[in-house]
């Protein structure tokens, strides 16, 4: 095992000098003050319109409840909007504000609804060339020409690929909450968080709900997070073993990405679309409690999946790339 | 020992000078293959590409591979250095099989498939530094080494993408003499060069030579293989048509002998007396034209080089005064038609 460290360090270096993470860091600059201000605003007007939080969440309530009352909406939709009237009457009973405006729950909300589009986008910018990438230059032929095994240089690839994608996290969360915290302050770490909401056939089991702190909150949904991420990197390594040109591999990725969320959106009534990975990415909303896009889903199934995924891409990725014959 | 290669040089014709090439020569053509190749096939879909390779490249010689553009030159160089697996046959590089052992076989190579692609965002040194990660046993002080065989020294710490083709193609034999290896393949190193470009890397090649090493040198020039190799193994249609010593080859196909003197119609006469000599009409021989530039007038005709003093003799007792009697290497095309005809496939 001593001699795929220089490999990895090879990998590790190349991802670097290619800017790879200075563009990510550069959108996440970009973007994250934009977010930043936009929620500022928001929590002005509700504090012009509210002059207690309560009143905001009871709002909140009333107006979906009148939605519900119309009889203009389909009956798949009123079923998203009473679990959230409940869950919002729970955090009211409960007295805590699920939409504490300060650093941490920013942060904790902007990763959550940025795993289904923006950290995929993020994970393809790096993986989707780290082999087709080799392919398109040529260097290809100078990496697997060395004496060493070629399994082991994907290894390599794989695992600079992890650390990229770990540290992609840490990053988002980190300019996150520094960014938003000049403008809501750097608190609400210890603020409770309600999780363990069971959805049951339209209506919602409280039992087993209870508080966590903010901080544990962010780090278990970092972790789904990080397999989310995970799987479309591995998957997005596949698709450029197996493509020669890159941009054909971005948007390969993409289209199965965004596919999937549109697909999530409507494929209540086409269950088999459960087993589609892009399907099961939202894997933070298990968290929060927010009911799957398929009857049925839960986190153990979606795990499953992604998992089921994960290794089929390993496969067909280790056992074409040491295969494969390089012809051009 | 240094040995002398006549073959370079060659303008005028000294048997002697030849013999003692061949007598070097053959010595190399001992001891265990540094290279040896067997029974190779190809099989892309359901078309053979390579029907039929077998060669051996011994320690210390400069072995050409020459064939026309297609001919599976880079196919089969691909499977000597793993990047395509063999249908069938056998590699063997310093007696390790490629395809079973490809560690310790590749491990005895340096290559530059094409063209030396390396990271142009990377410094040529990084460059260096990554294929050192996955070498065994070469540190910074070899880096440097190669650095200095290849004088990059002045701007090994810039951007390689800054480089011009001629740095790219030193980088790359920088990188390919890293690892010491026993066998440098080099895949038509001279594409792309100024001729400046070109001298220096056969001044460069010869100089890597006389270290021992051993050189495997693909081309689709004649010219180019004449100049810098020992031995040839000609492929054409994904079938290796001979292999052999460059100069015999090229007898063999019968080079050309152009007699320029003072009186064509008196040298063509003599010249068809004698039953050795085979004369050439315009239109009949297909040689390189610029041989003919320099030399208006000349009579083309082949014979044995062993005759051409005695002809000359000849020549001059019947008052002609030669002005010059040059050998010529025919064309490729020509190469293949002999050898085709000769029923050497």
């Amino acid at each position: 095992m001593m001699d795929i460290l220089p490999l990895i360090q090879n990998e590790t270096l190349k991802i670097w000098k290619k800017k790879r993470f200075y563009v990510i860091l550069l959108i996440l600059l970009v973007l994250i003050p934009l977010f930043t201000y936009a929620q500022m605003r928001m929590a002005q007007t509700n504090a012009d319109n509210f002059k207690d939080w309560r009143n905001q969440i009871q709002q909140q309530i009333t107006d979906l409840q009148n939605t519900l009352a119309s009889d203009r909406m389909p009956e798949e939709w009123k079923k998203y909007d009473r679990i959230k009237v409940q869950q919002l009457q729970y955090y009211l009973d409960h007295d805590v504000n699920p939409n504490s405006p300060d650093a941490a729950t920013f942060t904790r909300q902007f990763m959550a609804s940025s795993v289904s589009l923006f950290f995929p986008l993020l994970i393809l910018a790096l993986a989707s060339d780290l082999v087709s990438g080799e392919r398109t230059s040529g260097t290809i032929k100078m990496l697997l020409t060395r004496p060493v095994k070629r399994w082991k240089i994907l290894f390599s690839k794989l695992i600079a690929l992890t650390l990229y994608v770990s540290l992609a996290i840490i990053t988002t969360g980190a300019v996150c909450y520094l960014v938003s915290g000049l403008v809501f302050g750097y608190g609400g770490w210890t603020m409770p968080v309600f999780t363990g909401f069971v959805i049951n056939s339209g209506s919602i089991d409280v039992s087993g709900v209870h508080p966590v702190p903010q901080w544990q909150f962010v780090i278990m949904q970092s972790g789904l997070i990080w397999v989310s991420c995970m799987t479309i990197a591995i998957l997005a390594l596949m698709v450029s073993v197996l493509l020669r040109s890159t941009a054909a591999s971005i948007v390969t990725m993409m289209a199965a990405v965004i596919s999937g969320s549109i697909l999530a959106g409507m494929a209540s009534s086409w269950e088999t679309a459960k087993y589609i990975f892009s399907v099961n990415i939202d894997l933070t909303d298990y968290l929060e409690g927010t009911p799957p896009p398929i009857a049925g889903m839960d986190i153990v199934f979606s795990l499953s999946v992604l998992g089921v995924w994960m290794l089929g891409a390993l496969i067909v990725s280790f056992g074409v790339f040491t295969k494969q014959d390089i012809l051009n | 020992m240094t040995i002398d290669y006549p073959v370079r040089e060659r303008v005028k014709i000294t048997p002697a000078a030849f013999s003692e090439a061949a007598q070097g020569r053959a010595d190399k053509t001992m001891g265990q293959p540094v290279l040896d190749v067997r029974g190779l096939k190809k099989k892309i879909g359901r078309k053979w590409i390579i029907h039929e390779v077998d060669f051996q490249v011994y320690p210390g010689e400069i072995f050409g591979f020459l064939g026309p553009n297609g001919s599976g030159k880079t196919t089969t160089i691909r499977m000597l250095v793993d990047l395509i697996k063999p249908t069938e046959g056998e590699i063997l590089i310093g007696g390790h099989s490629v395809t079973r052992y490809p560690e310790k076989a590749l491990a005895e190579v340096g290559c530059i498939v094409e063209n030396p692609e390396m990271y142009t965002y990377l410094t040529g040194w990084e460059n260096l530094e990554q294929f050192a990660r996955m070498l065994r046993g070469v540190d910074k002080a070899r880096i440097a080494e190669v650095v200095s065989i290849v004088r990059l020294d002045e701007r090994i710490h810039e951007k390689v993408g800054t480089y011009s083709l001629g740095m790219r193609q030193r980088l790359g034999i920088a990188q390919a003499l890293l690892g010491r290896p026993k066998l440098l393949i080099l895949d038509e190193p001279t594409n792309g060069l100024d001729p400046k470009g070109i001298k220096e890397l056969r001044e460069f090649i010869r100089m890597l030579s006389e270290t021992g090493l051993s050189l495997f040198i693909s081309s689709h020039l004649l010219s180019e293989i004449q100049l810098m190799c020992d031995r040839v193994a000609i492929i054409s249609g994904g079938r290796v048509l001979s292999v052999g010593r460059v100069d015999e080859l090229v007898n063999q196909a019968g080079s050309y002998v152009l007699w320029q003197t003072d009186n064509q119609e008196g040298t063509r006469r003599i010249l068809a007396a004698q039953a050795e000599v085979k004369l050439y009409e315009e239109g009949e021989y297909r040689m390189d034209d610029s041989a003919l530039a320099y030399l208006p007038g000349a009579v083309v005709s082949t014979v044995h080089e062993d005759l051409i003093p005695e002809l000359i003799e000849k020549l001059v007792a019947e008052g002609i005064s030669i002005a010059a009697v040059q050998r010529v290497a025919p064309t490729l095309e020509e190469l293949f038609l002999q050898l085709t005809e000769d029923g050497q496939v």
